[in-house]
């Protein structure tokens, strides 16, 4: 009988997958959480008694600056991903399909490129005897050389060279699934360019951009060598911040909270993609 | 409409993302030893990298390290994959969700969860620990990948090599591994790429014993700039372009 | 009398160097039910959205009542177009997808609720108001998308292929639905359909399309009954023909050989002599089926019969080889009427059923042109 048959494979499929999720997934995860009510120990990183002081030091004022600070960047980063990828992927979309796929595929070979020697080749650009400022100052534009490296701005720069393909994907995607018969209609029934892109194109578009919101925004906030290579000691992000306590500092409570308001930020977001979704009766909405 | 000028803007941005790129591949050539003159052609920097003993070690850490995390990441995929699609079980959703928060939450959370538990366990910082924590964040891309495939399946084919005698393993092996055969590559090419790539997580999971190369360079990036990495990135650059077109090679050639 | 509403002239596209529409001509009355019937590619989408604005022609005009339309964005035509896979925004509700176009006319609050609700009444969706459209059948939303045309009054509406989408249950009471509808509303009807029942049995004038030239412009009787030439006659509905040649011309009849048979038919409108070859044309439920013993009538024997309900249909394989499709009705009298496979029979019909076509150069008929629906 094929019932008992399939038992052994099945079990042993579902035991080994279960068994990697629950101790690689699940119990780190617990115990982050466990972590950031607990307090610091020298000896053992951790010890009780639970309280909830490392959560509180996060509005300590020299780290709520910190993370106010990176949360400004990585929104900046975000908006500028939004600013260039939204027109980019609108544009992508009305090609032909060949040249589509061409294109897309010549935007993820960077991202198979190792990111830092990408971030690397940035700094080659901005440095202060950097070719851009050779090439303004050769030009004439300039007497000086710009201070562009370790700024904020080289942070945010480096940042959307990273992570722009992220926001383009999911914006491609909902540009591509838009059916032009809709745009027709919108014009059919007396809207103009501009109130058909309000009323139909952006609502219905609005699921990719948050996806793209979704995956720049949070990486914006984690990727801690963009701001190590190109930032200086001024210019934190979150991962910064939660590397030194981790690795450095050894304040496991304290690192643990800051990821912890990484994930609400995460779970926020997911939730405002879902309810974008079911809007436009992408998913089962009942 | 003008149709030029949505043109004109991706070219635009594809000139953006490419020229620090360009830079990087023209200067590894470069003679000189400033990063920003030009001071003729020569392989120095390319001779000065394999000469570095150190650097040839973290790259055959690296590729070791890709290798096997791929192909683990690829088989545990397939089959979790493979069981989301054709079994029943309880927790299924728990299961997806759990996948779903690992491919969607920000690589540091993982790393320092990782990090807790394995100095918690006693597992001792090095290859070990580098490759269950590859395999962990590879494997919801192997999983999505393998799914998409098998979702564009026709139903019956297992239920017709069931009909026709074959028990679950057989069937297994002899109908559904040959149709996601090539999701299976595509799997194992993102999982390699993604390994070779990986700073965030490598940076907090990995020890003095095995020195892979994304922190090799991360120590030569911190600061000043070395000439090696521009070499190195020329190399890396084109070996993913080999591993991409190969990986496209092989999808357009199952398609037939 | 009858008043033109919209008139085109001379309306001619190309898409990549491929001619769709050919300086096509057609002049649409007010308040008809006007039909654009032909295959796929014969150019009827590509009009209907000249129409609307979608598309410019590469030469040609369109006036309606006399105001040039040619140059004018869809969105201020005084038209309006059901789509055919309905394009509903998914993101409004009914609602919201009904009122958009009066939201654009920027309507008083009241006027549009009120009109809303009045369109969506005439539909019968009134209790569907707050749903979107993904929680809606098929057929629902096609009501949906036809009343957030007609909200707006327009002067005419497009209609693309609204019924393909639906099962044919449904998508007999949509016809009949549409009927009613733009006898209530008098709102001229531009309907486009490559589905001939559909199009004789809703429309007021059939216009049939090919490569972007109309073969043929009438009621549904003529386009059936008297075919203007091969094209259509094969398009629309089931066709035999029969080789004939005119042996002698009488006055206003003349004699024509037909499989050996000799039948003397009303002469055609169009020049004969004698000798010429022409075709002679007969509709499935012309065919007389006869006794083998009778006198008048070609030999064949049954090589098919399908039982259809109210109708017995059967293919007559005649001795030279031509296949011939009878349908023939039940009669009360014998309700165990049928046939044998293999079963001899003569074929005939009845004088003045039939329709003459002469040959065309550029149609030669194909056998499986017989058959072709």
């Amino acid at each position: 009988m094929p019932s008992i048959t399939r038992q052994p494979f099945r079990t042993a499929v579902l035991v080994l997958v279960w068994g990697w999720l629950l101790f690689l997934v699940l119990a780190p995860n617990l115990l982050v959480v466990g972590a950031s009510v607990m307090t610091r120990d020298p000896g053992t990183f951790i010890s009780l008694p639970l309280n909830l002081d490392a959560y509180r030091q996060l509005f300590d004022p020299l780290y709520l600056e910190v993370f106010l600070h990176s949360l400004y960047m990585a929104a900046m980063t975000t908006l500028v991903c939004l600013l260039i990828g939204y027109p980019f992927a609108w544009a992508l979309s009305k090609l032909g399909k060949q040249r589509q796929l061409l294109l897309i595929f010549l935007l993820i070979v960077p991202f198979w490129t190792n990111s830092l020697v990408r971030t690397y080749a940035l700094k080659m650009l901005l440095a202060t005897n950097g070719l851009i400022n050779s090439a303004l100052m050769g030009l004439g534009w300039i007497d000086e050389p710009l201070q562009m490296l370790y700024t904020e701005g080289a942070v945010i720069i480096g940042l959307v060279y990273l992570l722009l393909p992220f926001m383009i994907l999911p914006l491609y995607s909902v540009f591509d699934d838009l059916r032009q018969e809709l745009l027709l209609a919108s014009h059919d029934l007396g809207a103009g360019r501009f109130a058909t892109f309000i009323h139909v194109i952006v609502p219905l578009t609005l699921p990719g951009v948050l996806a793209g919101v979704m995956l720049v925004l949070l990486p914006a906030m984690g990727l801690f060598f963009v701001p190590d290579i190109l930032g200086g000691s001024r210019n934190l992000l979150v991962g910064n911040v939660i590397k030194n306590q981790f690795l450095d500092a050894r304040d496991w409570p304290f690192g643990a909270a800051a990821s912890i308001v990484l994930t609400v930020t995460m779970a926020i977001l997911m939730l405002a993609h879902r309810l974008s979704k079911q809007r436009i009766g992408e998913e089962g909405a009942g | 409409m003008t149709r030029w000028l949505p043109r004109a803007y991706l070219v635009l941005v594809y000139l953006l993302l490419y020229v620090p790129i360009g830079v990087l591949v023209v200067f590894s050539f470069n003679d000189s030893r400033s990063g920003y003159t030009w001071g003729g052609l020569s392989l120095r920097w390319y001779q000065s990298l394999f000469n570095n003993n150190a650097m040839v070690e973290a790259m055959w850490n690296s590729l070791w390290l890709a290798l096997s995390a791929a192909t683990v990441s690829t088989i545990i995929g397939a089959l979790t994959a493979l069981a989301l699609h054709r079994y029943r079980f309880r927790g299924k959703k728990v299961l997806n969700g759990m996948l779903f928060v690992v491919m969607m939450s920000p690589e540091i959370v993982l790393a320092i969860s990782l990090l807790a538990l394995f100095l918690l366990v006693g597992i001792q910082l090095g290859y070990v620990s580098l490759l269950l924590a590859h395999v962990t964040f590879c494997l919801p891309f192997v999983v999505i990948t393998v799914m998409a495939r098998l979702s564009g399946f026709d139903e019956s084919l297992p239920e017709a090599a069931r009909d026709l005698g074959a028990s679950d393993f057989t069937m297994t092996r002899t109908v559904l591994i040959p149709v996601i055969m090539p999701a299976l590559l595509a799997g194992w090419l993102l999982g390699f790429t993604l390994s070779l790539d990986d700073v965030v997580v490598s940076t907090f999971v990995s020890g003095p014993s095995y020195e892979i190369l994304p922190l090799r360079i991360y120590s030569m990036v911190r600061v000043g700039l070395k000439p090696e990495v521009n070499a190195l990135g020329t190399l890396l650059l084109v070996f993913s372009l080999v591993m991409l077109m190969l990986s496209q090679w092989i999808l357009t050639r199952s398609k037939r | 009398m009858k008043k033109t509403l919209l008139s085109l002239s001379n309306l001619t596209k190309q898409f990549d160097g491929k001619t769709v529409l050919d300086s096509l001509n057609l002049d649409i009355y007010d308040g008809e039910f006007i039909t654009l019937l032909g295959p796929s590619g014969c150019g009827k989408t590509t009009l209907l959205r000249l129409m609307a604005g979608f598309e410019h022609a590469d030469a040609g005009t369109i006036t309606l009542s006399g105001e040039d339309l040619t140059g004018t964005p869809p969105e201020h035509r005084p038209l309006n177009t059901v789509f055919q896979h309905y394009a509903l925004f998914p993101h409004m509700s009914v609602f919201d997808n009904v009122a958009y176009g009066l939201k654009m006319e920027k309507r008083p609050k009241e006027e549009i609720r009120e009109r809303v609700e009045e369109a969506l009444a005439m539909v019968q969706l009134q209790d569907y108001m707050r749903r979107k459209p993904h929680q809606l059948s098929g057929g629902q939303q096609q009501r949906v998308a036809i009343a957030r045309a007609v909200v707006k009054r327009p002067r005419l509406l497009l209609l693309d292929e609204p019924l393909s989408a639906l099962d044919y249950k449904l998508r007999r009471t949509m016809q009949v639905e549409l009927k009613r509808l733009q006898r209530e509303l008098g709102i001229t009807f531009v309907f486009v359909t490559h589905d001939q029942e559909e199009a004789l049995s809703m429309s007021d004038r059939v216009v049939v399309l090919k490569d972007g030239v109309v073969q043929q412009l009438g009621t549904p009787r003529e386009v059936y009954e008297r075919p203007a030439n091969l094209f259509t006659a094969r398009f629309v509905g089931e066709t035999n023909f029969f080789p004939g040649e005119v042996e002698s011309i009488h006055d206003g009849a003349i004699t024509v050989d037909v499989f050996g048979l000799k039948r003397t038919l009303r002469r055609p409108d169009f020049p004969v002599r004698e000798g010429q070859p022409l075709h002679v044309l007969l509709r499935p439920e012309d065919i007389r089926v006869l006794d083998p013993a009778d006198e008048q009538g070609v030999a064949g024997k049954i090589v098919e019969r399908n039982y259809k309900g109210s109708t017995l249909d059967s293919v007559i394989h005649l001795d030279d080889g031509t296949e011939v499709l009878a349908s023939e009705f039940f009669d009360e009298d014998d309700p165990a009427f049928d046939y044998r496979l293999g079963e001899p029979v003569k074929v005939s019909w009845v004088d003045g059923w039939e329709w003459l076509l002469p040959e065309e150069a550029d149609e030669p008929v194909h056998e499986d042109a017989l058959t072709d629906a």
